[in-house]
């Protein structure tokens, strides 16, 4: 059963029983908000507001609010949706990949992280509603009967199958984390105190009793989700890369995407939760749970990534003068010593030399360079995003329309938007549910912990007497 | 839910998941029923030491699967090839390559919720459901052991023993 290389690094650290994880999880879900939570949210919700106002005025007013010319008709829009695509693809990745790889760290982040990804994906998704201007009209997209206008949705299109990746990815996501959630709200509904919470937390909890044939079915079904989630991660940003492969755009007409994309994807994603994680595990007291090893963990995936990101970088480059097409060979110079060339080498400095650095142990065990590394990270991937869409439209086949992108206020305002969306869906979720999936870590601790006590469950610690506080009888 | 009115149950409250898992086999073999074992977390092994048969979800998963790939292609069917034919290049307006995409994310759909829609009903799982718990400890420590008196030829007290001696920390009478 609990079988382990005795030199494997424990997971789980501070020799914690069953209830220690029940109670260290559930403080922040029962406790009063903290401070430090109160201040945070305020800002997010703050932003948030200010956020809605602005994109307020910008569907009241119209996409001429924002910097978008004749060349350049995508810009920080399309930026923004493929960067918080991109971030969106860490928590299914460290859920379902790493759960039929059998990487047992995954289990102290996989729920902040999957989090994370819906959140994430809402905020890409708003970004979407935003460029079509007139978002009232977003269910054009779905293949609708010919009533709703002259035609179906053209399937040819990747817009299209845009439109399906999201929204499945989306749904499978939130499927995905809501059941691995039921156990564990469960648990905070046997816990309340007071009625409401119980009420509420049992509603969701869906008569959870964790039933050894509820548990079978239970953990093949993870598994099987697992297995779908994982080409589907894979597919998201594929199909994301095909709205700019399928075209014919120099720049953009190219085969690597696909491949590209999911690995910048998934290097970004790590960076985000990195940040998060980073900051939750002080606020929450978690350091037991997220350890150095697993900051190492998630820091060598973004090397990683990070180097497959730079080699497809420099491929494209030599693919370019490889094709022998002067439009291909212009499009790539004009990125590097162009009108744009800043946020070219911007990109090359954030995404491929600067996590190299976490070649280095102590860097990579080092939490202020893995917070500003993961910052930089994800500076980099929005300047790879703005560099393939602004630069390789700006200047196009006529030399005559050849245009420079500016940002206004509110295509400044409307990222910000998606920036108090973001924290504020965040830190509801912090306070409001488990940040750390408790069964999972749960189901780990004894093959992991730091020194193998007696009994985790409490027995060694003289937790014979059971905890008063919840040996109620059932009614 | 099965009706549990009047049913009188014991309940043996374990203090680790390797005990509570070698004491399924012993109490099984003393002869005694086991109605069900509740855990806070999924043990391995466990649905097999009480002779749970092998869950038949997945194939459940794989015909919702097929439901959403054969759905897509008749859509696509349906709207690219007989509906509104669109000639684009001269080309064959039902280009299977570019629906792909679009097949697959059907399929994947299809399958989660078909497969998470299946499990919630045959646990019986419901937001308005209300848990049978044994005891609240269940899904936080302990692990929980319920025998059904009334389908057990034994005593309570000959079961009592029996528990105990597999390892129980506690046995408690229950009844709903």
């Amino acid at each position: 059963m609990h079988v382990t290389s005795p030199v494997r690094t424990p997971l789980v650290t501070g020799g914690k029983t069953y209830a220690d994880v029940t109670e260290d999880i559930c403080r922040q879900v029962e406790g009063k908000p903290t401070r430090a939570w109160m201040i945070a949210f305020a800002i997010s919700f703050i932003t948030l507001i200010y956020g809605t106002a602005c994109l307020f005025w910008t569907w009241w007013e119209g996409l001429g609010v924002w910097g978008l010319n004749k060349t350049v008709g995508w810009a920080w829009d399309i930026t923004n949706f493929v960067w918080w695509v991109g971030i969106g693809h860490a928590g299914t990745l460290i859920s379902a990949i790493l759960l039929l790889f059998r990487m047992k760290y995954r289990t102290s982040i996989n729920r902040a992280a999957e989090a994370m990804t819906i959140f994430a994906v809402i905020c890409a998704a708003s970004f979407i509603l935003m460029h079509m201007g007139r978002p009232w009209m977003a269910y054009w997209a779905l293949p609708l009967p010919n009533t709703f206008g002259s035609l179906w949705v053209n399937f040819n299109s990747p817009l299209v199958w845009d439109v399906f990746a999201i929204s499945t990815y989306f749904t499978v996501s939130l499927v995905f984390w809501y059941i691995g959630l039921v156990p564990d709200l469960a648990t905070i509904r046997d816990r309340a105190t007071s009625k409401v919470s119980r009420y509420i937390y049992g509603v969701f909890s869906l008569g959870w009793n964790g039933g050894a044939k509820t548990w079978a079915r239970y953990e093949y079904i993870s598994l099987i989700l697992a297995g779908i989630s994982t080409p589907l991660v894979l597919s998201v940003h594929t199909i994301v890369s095909f709205d700019f492969a399928t075209s014919v755009i120099p720049g953009w007409h190219t085969t690597i995407f696909p491949p590209y994309f999911v690995a910048g994807a998934i290097f970004s994603g790590f960076a985000m939760v990195q940040n998060l994680m980073l900051v939750t595990r002080v606020v929450f007291k978690l350091e037991d749970y997220i350890t150095f090893e697993h900051i190492e963990s998630m820091n060598k995936i973004i090397t990683l990534t990070g180097s497959i990101v730079g080699v497809a970088y420099i491929t494209e480059f030599f693919i370019a003068w490889y094709s022998g097409v002067e439009y291909e060979r212009y499009a790539f110079l004009n990125r590097m010593f162009g009108p744009y060339a800043w946020a070219y080498w911007a990109m090359m400095t954030c995404n491929v030399i600067s996590p190299q650095l976490f070649w280095i142990r102590s860097v990579r065990r080092s939490i202020v360079w893995t917070f500003v590394l993961s910052v930089i990270v994800n500076i980099g991937m929005w300047f790879e995003r703005f560099v393939i869409i602004v630069t390789s439209l700006h200047r196009d086949y006529l030399p005559s329309s050849w245009a420079m992108f500016s940002p206004t206020i509110f295509d400044i305002s409307d990222y910000i938007f998606s920036f108090g969306l973001f924290f504020t869906l965040f830190l509801l979720f912090a306070k409001y549910l488990p940040v750390i999936n408790m069964f999972e870590v749960k189901a780990v601790i004894k093959s992991s912990s730091e020194k193998l006590p007696a009994s985790v469950s409490g027995v060694a610690k003289g937790e014979r007497i059971t905890n008063p506080t919840y040996n109620k009888n059932v009614e | 839910m099965a009706d549990f009115h009047n049913s009188k149950f014991l309940v043996g409250i374990y203090d680790d998941d390797d005990v509570v898992l070698k004491a399924v086999k012993e109490v099984k073999d003393a002869g005694v029923r086991i109605h069900e074992v509740y855990t806070p977390f999924p043990i391995h092994g466990l649905d097999v030491a009480l002779g749970h048969p092998r869950t038949r979800i997945g194939i459940a998963a794989f015909l919702f699967g097929l439901t959403g790939f054969l759905c897509m292609v008749a859509l696509t069917l349906y709207t690219m090839k007989f509906d509104w034919p669109m000639i684009i290049g001269g080309k064959d307006p039902y280009s299977l390559p570019a629906y792909i995409p679009v097949m697959f994310e059907f399929t994947v759909l299809f399958t989660a919720l078909g497969m998470v829609g299946t499990f919630l009903v045959s646990n019986g799982l419901g937001p308005t459901v209300k848990p049978l718990m044994f005891d609240l400890r269940s899904t936080d420590n302990k692990f929980v052991m319920a025998v059904d008196l009334s389908k057990n030829n034994l005593s309570e007290s000959q079961i009592t023993s029996v528990l105990r001696a597999s390892g129980a920390a506690e046995v408690n009478v229950k009844q709903f």
